[in-house]
């Protein structure tokens, strides 16, 4: 019994580790990087979602188009793309910190 | 006497400047042609520069055109006039010489390109939302035709591929719908609309060929592409190159290609294939399939030089910042060089002595010689895109 909950405690610990891990990493996107990817999101996935990503060919990229998709669902479609559809995968151009920022800061109002 | 004449010559300085405000700067004699000017979008910005492709200077900044992300030009007659078309929905006509805006509406939320008819009478505009097909005097941009791209139980597709055609037509294509449409305005303000359904899937653009004959568009649903024979009794659209791809799985496609800018040379087209790093060559008699040329990265544009002796590549993100020549009586590739990071669009000059790139993250627009490939000289511009030289104005399809 007493092993067990050692057990569950040693894993939590595991998870909350990894959890801050990430955490971590996501504030740890230096400013330099954020900029890069403020002009990735601007200039090449504008060239389908429209600079001001009100939409294109690819649809709007405003905070009340996504307001119904938390940030891991919309950074795995940053990551994985659509199939059948032109959204391309960003997996290796792109971390999954750096989508889970960028799909962060799309649901606040992305920064200009 | 000295003084007199000093005070003369100034108040005729003063006088002259009054009248004529900072484009007397750019031509002090007041009169110029325009067949040799440019007009260069800066797409983050929402302006454009006017430049003089004979000096190779800029004479003017116009501002205030919107939303210019993907934002393309057509030209008047005259050559006086460019119709540009922005993301925005925006319209605006633009008077080079005046370089000033004549005027501009915003006819819908969200555009793609636009065309002029024939006649030069009437401006269409392609639209993502609402979808469909906005027509325009092109005296004063008052609407002319609204044609709403509806389709199954009143859907509304978006619109791409939209072109001009002989005889005061203009064609387009329905993203959504897999549709061609012809709407024909040889009658007057009010067009017959001919559709033809069941095209494909997901065609993303279009093309129509000089002599307006073909028009022709990319699927990116599946490999092949759509071929319409304009002068046929009845026109059907019909699939070739159907299964370039061969099954294999296609790259990730970072950004569409284009069409428009195709290239007819030496009896083939040299087309960008969608998601591979290839040119398909097609015969231009049988539509077949006639050769492919491997190149650096995903094509996004493939432009023959006006003489159809070489095709000149860009490509897509991230590997934008390259382009190759083409020799297409060899289908080889002669010539591989990095202008800068994003070089997004080429124009050549009416005769193709020269090219002119837009490298948009150095902010710079570059001249090349397009025989010796040395470049010639380079133009300050803000994340420069669309560059479109006035001669368009008498080419099908620009």
């Amino acid at each position: 019994m007493r092993k067990v909950w050692i057990k569950w405690l040693l894993l939590s610990s595991v998870a909350a580790a990894v959890l801050a891990g990430v955490a971590h990493a996501a504030s740890m996107l230096g400013p330099k990087r954020q900029a890069e990817l403020v002009y990735l999101v601007r200039q090449d996935c504008g060239s389908c979602h429209g600079m001001t990503l009100k939409g294109g060919l690819g649809g709007p990229l405003l905070p009340e188009a996504l307001a119904g998709a938390d940030s891991e669902s919309i950074a795995s479609i940053i990551l994985h793309g659509v199939p059948g559809k032109p959204m391309p995968p960003w997996t290796g151009q792109l971390t999954r910190e750096e989508a889970v920022w960028i799909a962060g800061k799309l649901k606040q109002g992305f920064p200009r | 006497m000295k003084r007199r004449e000093f005070l003369k010559t100034s108040a005729f300085g003063a006088a002259l400047a009054a009248a004529m405000p900072s484009r007397a700067m750019a031509c002090p004699a007041g009169l110029r042609g325009t067949g040799d000017l440019a007009v260069i979008v800066e797409r983050a910005s929402g302006s454009v520069l006017i430049a003089d492709t004979t000096a190779r200077e800029t004479l003017g900044r116009v501002e205030g055109l919107g939303d210019l992300s993907h934002a393309s030009a057509t030209f008047s007659r005259d050559e006086r006039f460019a119709y540009i078309f922005g993301r925005d929905g925006g319209l605006t006509k633009l008077d080079i010489l005046e370089q000033v805006i004549a005027k501009r509406v915003i006819q819908a939320g969200n555009s793609i390109g636009g065309a002029i008819s024939d006649d030069g009478r009437l401006v269409a505009v392609s639209n993502y939302k609402p979808g469909g097909v906005n027509v325009f005097d092109a005296r004063n941009l008052e609407p002319v035709a609204e044609i709403p791209a509806v389709y199954g139980d009143g859907k509304r597709s978006k619109t791409v591929g939209l072109v001009d055609a002989p005889g005061r037509r203009f064609i387009f294509t329905l993203y959504d719908a897999g549709e061609i449409w012809i709407a024909d305005f040889s009658k007057g303000a009010k067009p017959s609309i001919q559709r033809f359904a069941d095209i494909g899937e997901l065609p993303y653009d279009a093309l129509i060929t000089s002599d307006g004959r073909h028009y022709i568009a990319g699927l990116f649903g599946e490999d092949g592409l759509v071929h319409m024979d304009l002068w046929a009794d009845d026109p059907k659209p019909r699939r070739i190159l159907g299964g370039y791809g061969r099954g294999e799985k296609k790259l990730p496609v970072f950004k569409m290609p284009h069409l428009e800018g195709w290239a007819l040379a030496a009896g083939r087209f040299l087309l960008p294939a969608v998601g591979r790093h290839e040119l398909l060559a097609v015969d231009a008699r049988t539509f077949e399939e006639a050769g492919r040329v491997k190149v650096h990265s995903q094509p996004i544009f493939a432009v023959a030089r006006p003489d159809g002796r070489h095709v000149w590549v860009n490509f897509a993100h991230p590997d934008n910042d390259t382009i190759q020549v083409v020799d297409v009586p060899s289908l080889s590739i002669i010539r591989t060089f990095k202008p800068g990071r994003a070089t997004l669009h080429m124009e050549f000059t009416p005769r193709g002595h020269e090219v002119w790139l837009s490298v948009r993250d150095a902010d710079r627009v570059d001249v090349y010689d397009t025989r010796t490939f040395e470049k010639l000289g380079e133009l300050p511009a803000r994340k420069p895109s669309g560059i479109f030289m006035t001669a368009r104005a008498h080419t099908i399809g620009l």
